[in-house]
């Protein structure tokens, strides 16, 4: 089948880019998005032109490296996939398919397709955990979890952390994959010594990244492809206002977020610290 | 060279006690002033650095993804094996040890084996509290399945995404020590050099895979948890970025590379469709728990598999190997697939696939019940295949899974340079020539959680390294080294794309140092790898910079790794003159098609020195003793 | 690793205050109090089809007793008010949050009424206070002289101008859809969501929202029609 390819490039450094319009001519209804890719890149390289920077590794749809939008929709139109599990198959011939990198101000576009998720990182880093450190856990069958808690649990904890919520949503909400977490972990019985730290800090770490506040719209979870429910977000701000309520001392600590790559050669400024 | 597996001494169920309280211990004072450098956050790499950050070490962890969460090891999907026993159905640590010896083929050791069912318990533990959401019975106890020829339930089990869960446990454990300051993540940044100062390693030169910058990292000892390099086959189920530069490059560097050509080949993935495959896709082996394999009896019968009637199909496991039947090992089950498909018996497109058949347990369990069991992959497969299993059979042929092989260590995960610690698929592993299923996220978290802790503490005891700076001119000259490297991809600037070779490359291993090997076969493929190589090095095309992303780069570099590692590959397998595990040379068979080892001359670790790029690598051996499991033709009949 | 405590916040409801998630809790709180005036006040006004003497009683009942009568005002001016500024706040947010736009983007799930609370907040606003001038206030007298205390007329007065009533029928739809939304949103916001109940609210909050809002409308319809005069 042909297909127009109409993509953004952005040269890294730069502030804007632009869509470079590509035709393809023997696209194959069984290739994935991203093999679809790799025949432009492939060509792009013969004809001497830089490919297009794109992020991917398992291409099994679960590491969560992969994403852009593919006509205004995060990860393209099939539901609860992944670019990287995106068969072309879903496309009508001749159709041009505009290929548009996540856009939020905590996701910095680092080229072309690639963005820096970093902010999500932090978010977990902040409290996204249960503080059990190594040799110090009892036997698997002391804690008993019902099927349906762990059934929960599971389903908020399949996210990806791919960033397609924060992608869809209008406010460019991080309230989706902080709530599948704080659910995740918060719905367990191993969770809830820390539920309220966790809570409060995971709260105050995905605000001091810089994303917007979650309005209920619901878009989030039409583009996971985990199919992570709203449910989550519920649970997030009831963790939060149950913590905000019961707190005593202020625990929550944020990390600076930053945006900076390069450590300098010597490893003087470390952005972290 | 002289290899010391340094094994303590006594019965094999006291040795790994023994170990640990004849180490030394770091002062915990002093546990703040030693560096160590771990490179990969996969299960074993993220494991290790949050353990390692518990203790109060710092800890400095690199990985090339933009997050640690991203390891490959996230992509596992059937599950993790524990000798708990909670299914009261006979396992023990002991029957786990030797089911991983025996399935092993005989070619690993039994000190490590045992220690691995030991720790296996603690691990589930471990996992369990850190909140991994692992299959829960209605009582609240944790699940278990069997799994890959094992005839116990030890399989623990989180639905089909049992890696990702096991990952995200050991990355929210890194994370929170990032928190609390002792680990520093370097997420995006590559390893390209080991730093080898005084016979000892010292760190390693990485580059920045956004700013292109080289950079260096000194520490008081290396880990490398860089996973397999089955990518040498350019079609595998291994993600995309998957290599074998970290631990080629320690291999140059005087680092013994044990086993290379004992690879594994996984029986259930989803057959190639076209020649744009960038990747193959694993359907989790659980699925032969219900799955029947067959294909028709007679050659190029290409009716739909509905309207093949049943005395025509022919079942090829269930009849071969009637007490194990679809469930016998990896190796046994994806040889057998080849057979038939050799035969002109295979089906779908090229004739390249077999029937994994559900209909029959769909009529004795219901859909819903296999729905349960394997929706996530059945839907997986009909999105790739847009078939849909439950009414069509669902068409697999075997693909490029995982590396046994891998640097060679001892008994406490040190490889031949000291310092360098190796964990994970990096390591030659456990494994022996053949792995069984769910026993490799096991070691990873293993040698990551309980082990590596441990013997890196009584290294640093004993060793107390002494600051290195900079200027030292091992480390001038390794930056040199990949700077060097790094220029020549660059400028070289020919016709063909790093793709394209690494393509061509992977044909041949698979062609021939796959499935099955031949002597011959095996000095073809050299040849034909040494020309390839050479060409690669006038004519490759890499565009852009180095000093921004350039994924072509990456790549480049990793492609010319693999060129060396699959040269050794074939000289390991023409090396070893016998079939065993995933090692099979059709010289060496008995009279029904079974691998044929040869204890008496081959019942040893070959492990290979470097002598530089065209010269015939230097040959190690470690023999290796059973005093527990006596070898014996593996027998699945 | 340097950890900065976030913001000045000591103070704990100012650091709540200052979380998105907080915010939207007191939108929350402030909009159902809001609702619920929404629907005392549709049924007050309903009594307009039970004859003057019912709604002007109704009326005085009201200001019979002045301080309730503005504690309540009071109550109500406060939620007003911190809805309004929380709901800018988020508005300002949401901008900062994405500085570079798509060029083009797909809305597949969420509801018209989800997307538009930005506007329709604000034109409601806009009403209220026109709506205070004329029937509170009487300082804008569209149909003819106001007269205190003689609700029925002012109102019947009011809505016999056609754009009166075309202005108050449009608001009301607005209305309409904040609430639709609205009223589910606002337990979603306090954490309140399960698998089962929602579904169920979601539609509930559907049909109060079209009741509510053809109570309204049925006034200056039928002053219009004639029906009420
Ligand atoms: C599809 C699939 C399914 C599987 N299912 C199962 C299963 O069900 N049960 C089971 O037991 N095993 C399974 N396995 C095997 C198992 O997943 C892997 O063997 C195991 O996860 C390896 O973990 P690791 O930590 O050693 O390496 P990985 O998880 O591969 O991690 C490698 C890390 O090293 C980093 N790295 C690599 N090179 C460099 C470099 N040069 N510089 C910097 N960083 C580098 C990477 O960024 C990554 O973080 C499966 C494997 C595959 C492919
Ligand atoms: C009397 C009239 C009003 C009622 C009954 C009302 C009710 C509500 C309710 C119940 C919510 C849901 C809160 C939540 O989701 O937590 C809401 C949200 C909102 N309101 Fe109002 N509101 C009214 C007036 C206003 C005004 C005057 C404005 C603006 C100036 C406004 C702006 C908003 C916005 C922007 C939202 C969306 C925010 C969100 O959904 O989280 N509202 N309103
Ligand atoms: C057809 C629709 C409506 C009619 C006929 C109507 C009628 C009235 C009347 C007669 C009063 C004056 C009561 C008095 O002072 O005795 C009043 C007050 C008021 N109305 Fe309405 N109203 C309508 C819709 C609305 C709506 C939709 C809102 C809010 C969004 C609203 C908010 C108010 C407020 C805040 C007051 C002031 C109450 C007070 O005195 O404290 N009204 N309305
Ligand atoms: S919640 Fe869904 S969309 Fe958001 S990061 Fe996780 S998987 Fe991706
Ligand atoms: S789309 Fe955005 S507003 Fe909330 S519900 Fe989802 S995060
Ligand atoms: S590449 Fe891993 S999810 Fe798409």
């Amino acid at each position: 089948m042909r297909l127009k390819l109409k993509i953004w490039r952005q040269k890294q450094g730069s502030r804007s880019g632009q869509f470079v319009t590509y035709p393809m001519d023997d696209v194959n209804p069984d290739m994935s998005m991203l093999e679809c890719l790799d025949v432009l890149n492939e060509r792009l390289i013969q004809e001497g032109q830089e490919p297009v920077a794109f992020e991917h590794d398992c291409r099994e749809g679960i590491c969560g490296s992969c994403g852009f939008m593919i006509n205004g929709i995060a990860h393209g139109p099939q539901p609860a996939t992944t670019v990287c599990q995106l068969t072309m198959r879903h496309f009508k011939d001749g159709e041009t398919l505009v290929l548009e990198p996540w856009r939020a101000r905590a996701f910095p576009l680092i080229k072309d397709l690639v963005v820096d998720r970093r902010a999500f990182d932090r978010i977990i880093a902040a409290g996204g955990y249960v503080s059990v450190s190594t040799g110090s856990a009892p036997d698997g069958n002391a804690i008993l979890v019902s099927k349906e808690t762990a059934d929960r649990a599971m389903d908020a904890a399949a996210c990806i952390g791919c960033g397609a919520c924060v992608a869809a949503c209008p406010n460019a909400s991080a309230a989706l994959f902080t709530g599948a977490k704080i659910t995740h972990l918060g719905v367990l019985p191993q969770g809830q010594p820390e539920r309220d730290r966790r809570a409060l800090a995971m709260v105050a770490q995905m605000n001091a990244e810089g994303f917007g506040g979650c309005t209920n719209i619901g878009e989030c979870t039409a583009v996971c492809p985990k199919e992570i429910p709203l449910e989550v977000i519920a649970g997030m701000n009831h963790d939060y206002l149950r913590a905000s309520w019961h707190e005593r001392d202020n625990v929550v600590k944020t990390l600076r977020p930053f945006t900076e790559w390069s450590y300098g050669s010597k490893l003087q400024n470390d952005p972290t610290r | 060279m002289e290899l010391n597996a340094r094994i303590p001494s006594g019965p094999i169920e006291k040795k790994w006690d023994k170990a640990r309280f004849d180490m030394k211990l770091v002062n915990p004072a002093n546990k703040r002033r030693n560096t160590i450098i771990v490179v990969g956050s996969g299960l074993a790499g993220a494991s290790a650095t949050a353990t390692l950050g518990e203790l109060g070490y710092q800890v400095r962890c690199f990985c090339f993804q933009d997050s640690p969460r991203r390891a490959h090891s996230i992509a596992a999907q059937g599950g993790i094996n524990a000798a708990k026993n909670y299914q009261n159905d006979g396992d023990s640590i002991y029957r786990l040890f030797y089911d991983t010896v025996k399935g092993g083929d005989f070619r690993s050791r039994e000190a490590n084996v045992y220690r691995l069912a030991q720790i296996s318990v603690e691990i589930i533990d471990q996992c369990a509290a850190q909140g991994v959401p692992f299959a829960r019975e209605y009582g609240g106890t944790l699940a278990n399945r069997s799994f890959g020829g094992a005839q116990v339930s030890r399989t623990f089990y989180a639905r089909g995404q049992t890696g990702q869960q096991l990952l995200l446990g050991a990355y929210q454990a890194l994370e929170r020590q990032v928190q609390a300051g002792t680990v520093r993540m370097f997420p995006r940044t590559e390893m390209l050099d080991l730093i080898v100062i005084d016979g000892h390693a010292r760190g390693i030169v990485t580059r920045n895979l956004v700013t292109g910058e080289v950079d260096v990292h000194l520490g008081d000892a290396v880990i490398l948890a860089s996973g397999g390099y089955g990518n040498v086959f350019y079609l595998s189920t291994n993600a995309k970025g998957s290599n074998v530069t970290a631990i080629w490059r320690a291999h140059k560097r005087g680092a013994l590379f044990a086993n290379p050509c004992f690879t594994q080949i996984h029986p259930t993935c989803i057959p190639v469709s076209g020649e744009y495959q960038s990747k193959l896709t694993l359907m989790s082996e659980s699925l032969r728990n219900d799955g029947r394999i067959w294909v028709p009896l007679k050659k190029g019968d290409n009716r739909p598999p509905d309207q093949i009637p049943e005395n025509e199909r022919d079942y090829y496991l269930e009849r071969r190997y009637p007490s194990f039947g679809n469930l016998v090992p990896r190796d046994v089950a994806s040889r057998n697939a080849k057979y038939v498909c050799d035969e002109g018996r295979g089906v779908g497109p090229g004739g390249l696939g077999v029937y994994l058949d559900f209909s029959d347990a769909i009529r004795r369990l219901g859909r819903k019940t296999i729905e349960d069991r394997y929706g996530n992959l059945f839907e997986m497969y009909q999105r790739i295949t847009d078939e849909d299993p439950y009414k069509v059979p669902m068409r697999i042929y075997p693909a490029i899974h995982y590396t046994m092989g891998g640097l060679w260590v001892d008994y406490y995960l040190m490889s031949t340079i000291p310092g360098l610690f190796v964990l994970g698929e990096a390591n030659f592993s456990d494994h022996g020539a053949n792995r069984l299923g769910a026993s490799a996220l096991m070691q990873g978290l293993s040698d990551g959680y309980f082990i590596a802790p441990y013997s890196i503490g009584d290294y640093l005891a004993s060793n107390k390294p002494q600051p290195v700076s900079e200027s030292h001119p091992e480390v001038r000259n390794a930056v040199a080294c990949v700077q060097q490297t790094i220029q020549k991809l660059l400028s070289i600037n020919g016709k063909r794309t790093v793709d394209s070779f690494h393509r061509q490359l992977g044909k041949i291993v698979w062609e021939y140092c796959g499935m099955s090997r031949t002597a011959q076969g095996l000095d073809q493929a050299i040849e034909q790898i040494r020309e390839l190589r050479d060409e690669y090095w006038e004519n490759v095309k890499v565009v852009g910079t180095g000093s921004e992303l350039n994924q072509e780069l990456e790549h480049a570099g990793r492609v010319a790794d693999f060129f060396e590692l699959a040269e050794l590959m074939c000289i390991d397998a023409r090396e070893r003159n016998e079939s065993c595990g995933g090692h099979f040379r059709e010289e060496y068979q008995t009279a029904d098609g079974e691998a044929l080892r040869d204890d008496d001359n081959y019942s040893y670790v070959a492990a290979w020195g470097y002598r530089g790029y065209g010269n015939y690598p230097e040959l190690s051996k470690e023999p290796l003793q059973f005093e527990y499991v006596h070898p014996s033709q593996r027998s699945y009949k | 690793m340097a950890t900065t405590v976030i913001g000045a916040h000591e103070i704990r409801p100012a650091r709540f205050w200052a979380s998105t998630n907080g915010k939207k809790v007191v939108m929350a709180i402030t909009g159902a109090i809001l609702y619920l005036f929404i629907i005392a006040h549709v049924l007050g006004n309903l009594q307009v089809f039970a004859g003057p003497e019912q709604l002007n009683g109704y009326g005085r009942f009201l200001h019979a007793a002045p301080e309730i009568l503005w504690a309540v005002r009071g109550v109500l001016i406060l939620c007003v008010v911190l809805h309004i500024i929380a709901s800018v706040q988020l508005a300002l947010r949401k901008k900062e949050a994405r500085p570079v736009g798509y060029a083009q983007k797909d809305n597949i799930a969420s509801s018209y009424a989800s997307r538009t609370m930005y506007w329709s907040g604000p034109i409601i606003l806009a009403f209220v206070i026109y709506h205070l001038l004329h029937l509170t206030a009487g300082v804008v007298q569209p149909g003819g002289k106001f007269i205190e205390g003689d609700v029925y007329h002012n109102v019947v007065a009011g809505f016999q101008v056609w754009w009166v009533s075309a202005w108050y029928i449009f608001s009301m739809i607005l209305l309409g859809f904040h609430i639709w939304h609205g009223a589910w949103s606002m337990f979603q916001s306090v954490g309140i969501n399960h698998p089962r109940h929602t579904p169920v609210l979601r539609k509930a909050a559907a049909i109060l929202a079209v009741a509510i809002t053809a109570g309204y409308i049925s006034i200056p319809v039928s002053v219009l029609t004639g029906l009420v005069k």
